[in-house]
């Protein structure tokens, strides 16, 4: 009947008088309807529910900005997609078309980009696990090998032998920059000579041509000036190199590590107020590498890993409210059909989720659960956040990084994942896993069988 | 049928302001929290209070009936209700 109010739940609210609103957030009433001009009904309806979709259009302007920004203050930059943060082939294609070459650390993950079109020279080959058949593999295609440790260089020096070959190398270093917990773990340490005498020992051999210096001081970095710092023990060591041998390193690579806008849960501001901006880590980076003096012509190409910061905020996680539940403490919980094995993230991420639909002005305090059969499976402790209805959709922001690469099939299987073209079409870039996608990887022993 | 008490010493404005003398604490109601606080405090039956509030707003029974029992769990909660 047309004369009737317009109906809302009854609400009822607590005045906290002279505290903060100790949750820290801000309410999150205003719905999201679309992604890129796509609506999230159209989406679901199409592909399902939970569901990941990534912008292409966000992801090459957050590459383009990020290489306009280093670009503006250090001559020669060249990005290295870290394929660890997400390894999706439709991902790594745009990065890849947008001209970043790839940073892998497994041969799982080197088999990929080539099979991806990536010629070896354009590949950084980092981290501890190379198999002897990869390091071979990465000899021959003049990929660039970011040495980890001794172990690896000596293995270098014989399949160069073995083979007569020769290899394009680096050295990863780790070194103090003022952050803890240092990550000395990889690489060669620079205050106790390590790195140099690693340095010294690949210039004794003819088949190893030293190429770059590589460092990677950490992920989700809150400070600038520890790459300042990292930036200039790099260069001292290029400066090393050119003093001693008369060798120019053709780069110098800073890795990843730079802070995304997700906010972390023991954060109480949101993260675009503390983290810096990509323009600090590009101011500190060259100021860094200016103390090299080098001529311009003799200048290393900076490179950069970057992961997290150049697709957190491109991907999205579309879900549907499952239940509501009143706890025992009186808190209003939501149930929501994507839990923390499909949000790895969620773990130590406030990621922001918003309702996708108009769902009133009245917003509670609000603990949202994923589906699992387990007390961990929290997607956000505490939000403020409208009521919900059954079938209602959310959708959970920032989610672009380690969670398609890090996601475990569990209870369920894992869900479609799309991406809106920069056209406004929509492409499947991974098919939802189902039950035969599982049984394909077991075997069951043939006594186990019932008859 | 539960029989639903609110104590003597809870207030409510017209403004939808909810005083707790016992606790000392206060609360903000919406249009139809306060519909149903008055209405509990009148001795009405959740048959009649869910009644009202269809007739007065665009909604259906059922709907009604789970909100107000949401609602119910929260006013316990807050000793608002015994
Ligand atoms: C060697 C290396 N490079 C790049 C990255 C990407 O880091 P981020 O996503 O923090 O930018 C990582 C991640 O840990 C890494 O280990």
């Amino acid at each position: 009947m047309a004369d009737k109010k317009r109906y809302e739940r009854p609400v009822i609210n607590k005045h906290y008088s002279g505290l903060m609103n100790k949750f820290g957030s801000r309410p999150t009433t205003q719905p999201k309807t679309e992604i890129d001009g796509v609506t999230i009904n159209e989406l679901v309806e199409k592909y399902g529910s939970p569901l990941y979709v990534y912008s292409e259009k966000q992801i090459r302007i957050n590459q383009r900005n990020a290489l306009r920004i280093f670009k503006t203050r250090y001559p020669k930059v060249q990005f290295a997609w870290s394929y660890k943060t997400n390894y999706l082939s439709a991902i790594c294609s745009v990065f890849h078309k947008e001209g970043s070459w790839a940073e892998v650390v497994s041969e799982f993950e080197y088999d990929k980009a080539r099979k991806l079109g990536i010629k070896g020279e354009n590949i950084i080959f980092n981290g501890p696990d190379k198999s002897r058949n990869a390091l071979l593999k990465a000899i021959k295609e003049k990929a660039k090998i970011h040495i980890d440790h001794f172990d690896e260089l000596y293995e270098i020096i014989e399949l160069t032998e073995e083979h007569k070959l020769k290899a394009q190398v680096a050295i990863r270093v780790n070194m103090d920059v003022g952050v803890y917990p240092k990550w000395d773990r990889f690489g060669f340490n620079y205050e106790n000579g390590e790195a140099g005498q690693a340095l010294k020992r690949i210039m004794m051999n003819p088949n190893l041509q030293i190429v770059g210096l590589h460092a990677h001081i950490g992920t989700y970095m809150m400070t600038a000036e520890a790459y300042r710092i990292a930036a200039s023990k790099l260069a001292l060591l290029a400066r090393f190199l050119k003093d001693e041998y008369d060798v120019a390193v053709s780069y110098i690579d800073l890795g990843g590590g730079f802070a995304s806008h997700n906010t972390l849960i023991g954060q109480y501001l949101p993260a675009e107020e503390v983290v810096p901006s990509m323009e600090q880590f590009a101011e500190a980076i060259s100021a860094g590498l200016y103390e090299l003096n080098f001529k311009v012509d003799e200048m290393p190409t900076l490179i950069l890993e970057t992961g997290r910061a150049l697709i957190d905020n491109t991907g999205h996680l579309i879900s549907t409210v499952l239940a509501n539940k009143r706890l025992s403490s009186g808190r209003r919980a939501l149930i929501i059909d994507a839990g923390v094995n499909l949000l790895f993230t969620g773990f130590w991420y406030k990621h922001p989720v918003s309702p996708a639909q108009d769902s009133g002005v009245n917003i509670e305090d609000t603990t949202i659960y994923g589906p699992l059969c387990m007390n961990i499976d929290v997607i956000r402790e505490t939000i403020n956040f409208p009521s919900l209805r059954k079938g209602d959709k959310v959708v959970i922001d920032y989610v672009g990084a380690y969670d398609n690469t890090q996601w475990m099939q569990f209870i369920n299987m894992r869900p479609n994942v799309v991406m809106v073209m920069e056209d406004g079409t929509v492409e499947l870039i991974r098919k939802a896993e189902n039950l035969d996608y599982i049984l394909d990887r077991e075997v069951l022993p043939e006594k186990l069988k019932l008859k | 049928m539960e029989n639903f008490i609110i104590p003597q010493n809870v207030a409510i404005s017209d403004s939808g302001f909810l005083f707790q003398a016992a606790t000392g604490e206060s609360f903000t109601l919406n249009e139809i929290g306060k519909l149903i606080v008055k209405m509990l405090q009148g001795s009405s039956t959740v048959e009649q209070i869910v009644g009202k509030v269809c007739e007065e707003y665009d909604t259906d029974p059922r709907t009604a009936e789970r909100d107000f029992e949401d609602f119910i769990t929260q006013l316990k909660h807050y000793s608002i209700l015994k």
